[in-house]
């Protein structure tokens, strides 16, 4: 063996062993990472709730907690009904092509029945809760005010089915969450026809 | 040590001791060359106060968070009760607790004030670039700590806030809502996500801050500080390579720096003692009731710090069907101020010899983020709509416009001397 280093020999095993290094160091990245996910027992605890609506007076509103999010159920009263599509060009979206919900809740009601509205209780703008205000003319609001709900925190206001008003900070329609009749007095919230969202 | 009457027996054993840590570790060598033998420019002025009460504060947090820990319990269910416990039970808990809280916030201010030190007086420019740098990652690391740590009294202004902050990353395409659930750890911040802010906020966070402050600090020791007069004192060095308008930093800006702590500790008392919530600026109303996800506060405002920067989030409205332009342009109001160092393009350093421009334009633009900083205090509502766009728009242009005007800005010759 001469003296002679051989630097080309030497640096493609420097290479060689930084490269096996990194993809070390990436692999076992891996494991902490994941563990941030949510873990079994949050997936658990995020599995489907029921409630009874059948109690539930018309023109009032349920709030119950699903995945730590306020859902709220509405029982419309036909002339709250009514007033949905009657003010259509001041809504940003009225046939919520933008918004999240089930296929079957992408009507004009946004609902399976047009009597009961489930839908989350969460401001599509930085996740507020917005208020009911249902009484039409409300007095911060306006005398054309129809009835709906308004986010205190910015300002953004939407109509009876959730579907935002242009010119607010809120992009989007209130979400709807997956959702089915169990029997004609209980809703099961998290769950459809197609599985457990 | 001339003076010190010990006898010589004695000292001559301190000094032995001395020799035999300086052969195995370089401690006459580490003081000599940050504190006993570091010139630094004789013209400090009051701006300079801010840097090593930045780092009295950074101990100070620490020494009452590693307190706090003791009796704290970072769960959803024990969380706010502990706190309560700190406060009421645990004696002296109180001030250790308001030391902490007022802390953050004096964190915020001293910062700001030394960040603006630096604007002055070009302290970001070559050869400093590095040093700014470190800065403002100090300066991020530091709104992750204060966002982390905020969420740990488990109020409700806590929890609110967390849901609004992290939500925020939900608004990026395709990964947004995987990113937010990956973030909380659940489907929503629960117990979960108060563990692992517990864990960034007391062990991770800090340790990377420390690194952070002493690669800050060897930086500014390897260039030199700058000075009011923004000119390099290192040019003009006496027969014994010593600046001649350096000074030794210890014992002349030790002891600057401790009459400063002084005077801090005056202000910082008085808060502590008379005004911890600050008539909710430092603690807010709202987060004196457990956190709940049922109930959001009327109005939620982040602590008085964030505020400028969520005023802008505010003042961009949603188009496309996406209000992800908000959070850009809070992350770019951010990310734009690394840049700064390569932005100035004036070929004087100091405010005493830039040209109108410039002045007018800093001035305006610490007036423009105090203004922002009070609209993303107020309500989403004119006339504070209106002024944080202003605000916005100004913040952006005087940055992105500074390679213009600091070029066609005049400027006066500079000393070749430093002046008082």
């Amino acid at each position: 063996m001469s003296g002679e280093i051989d630097r080309g020999r030497r640096q493609l095993l420097t290479v060689a062993t930084s490269v096996a290094g990194a993809v070390g160091v990436a692999f076992a990245a891996a494991p902490f990472l994941a563990s941030w996910k949510p873990s079994a027992r949050a997936k658990a605890l995020g599995a489907p709730v029921e409630i009874d609506i059948s109690k539930l007076e018309p023109g009032a509103m349920l709030k119950v907690e699903w995945r730590g999010k306020p859902v709220w159920v509405v029982r419309r009263t036909p002339a709250m009904i009514a007033t949905l599509g009657t003010i259509d060009d001041l809504l940003a979206d009225p046939g919520s092509k933008q918004s999240k919900q089930p296929e079957y809740a992408k009507n004009h009601s946004r609902a399976v029945n047009a009597e009961y509205f489930v839908v989350l209780g969460v401001c599509t703008h930085l996740g507020c809760a917005p208020m009911s205000r249902f009484d039409p003319g409300d007095a911060e609001l306006g005398a054309d005010w129809p009835g709906g709900f308004y986010c205190p925190c910015h300002g953004s206001k939407f109509d009876l089915s959730g579907r935002v008003y242009k010119g607010v900070p809120a992009p989007t329609n209130l979400e709807v969450p997956s959702y089915a009749f169990a029997d004609a007095g209980h809703i099961v919230i998290g769950m459809d026809h197609q599985g457990v969202a | 040590m001339a003076g010190n009457e010990a006898a010589p027996g004695a000292t001559g054993k301190l000094a032995a001791l001395g020799a035999w840590i300086d052969e195995r570790f370089p401690m006459t060598k580490l003081w000599k060359e940050h504190v006993a033998e570091y010139y630094a420019p004789k013209n400090f002025n009051f701006w300079y106060y801010f840097g090593s009460l930045a780092l009295f504060v950074l101990v100070l947090q620490i020494f009452t968070g590693i307190f706090l820990t003791m009796s704290y319990k970072p769960s959803a269910a024990e969380a706010f009760g502990s706190v309560e416990y700190i406060m009421r039970d645990v004696e002296w808990g109180w001030l250790i607790r308001y030391l902490h809280s007022t802390g953050a916030s004096a964190f915020f201010i001293v910062v700001y004030l030394h960040m603006f030190r630096a604007l002055l007086y070009g302290s970001h420019r070559k050869p400093r670039e590095l040093l700014w740098l470190f800065g403002m990652l100090i300066y991020l690391v530091l709104m992750a700590a204060a966002f982390t740590g905020y969420l740990l009294p488990w109020g409700n202004m806590s929890y609110w806030g967390a849901q609004v902050i992290v939500s925020l990353f939900g608004a990026f395409p395709w990964i947004g809502d995987a990113l937010v659930e990956w973030i909380r750890g659940d489907y929503f911040i629960s117990d979960i996500t108060l563990n692992r802010f517990f864990a960034l906020h007391v062990v991770a966070l800090p340790l990377v801050l420390i690194f952070l402050v002493v690669a800050h600090i060897l930086a500014l020791h390897e260039v030199g500080s700058n000075n009011p007069d923004g000119i390099e004192i290192k040019k003009t060095k006496g027969p014994d390579g010593i600046p001649l308008d350096g000074i030794p930093f210890h014992p002349y800006y030790t002891v600057k720096d401790i009459y400063g702590i002084g005077g801090f500790l005056v202000l910082f008392a008085a808060a502590v003692f008379f005004a911890p919530e600050m008539g909710g600026l430092f603690l807010e109303a709202a987060n004196f009731e457990p956190a709940n996800p049922l109930l959001t506060p009327e109005h939620i405002a982040p602590v008085w710090y964030f505020t400028p920067y969520y005023a802008m989030l505010r003042a961009v409205p949603a188009f496309a069907g996406t209000q992800v332009w908000g959070v850009l342009v809070m992350f770019a109001a951010i990310l734009l101020l690394f840049f700064v160092p390569w932005l100035d393009r004036a070929p004087v350093k100091s405010i005493r010899y830039r040209g109108p421009i410039y002045k007018v334009a800093l001035l305006l633009f610490a007036a423009a983020f105090i203004m922002l900083g009070y609209c993303g205090l107020q309500p989403a509502a004119q006339p504070y709509t209106a002024l944080s766009v202003i605000g916005t728009v100004y913040y952006f242009a005087f940055l992105v416009l500074m390679p213009w005007y600091t070029r066609i800005d005049s400027h006066k010759p500079e000393p070749s001397r430093v002046k008082w």
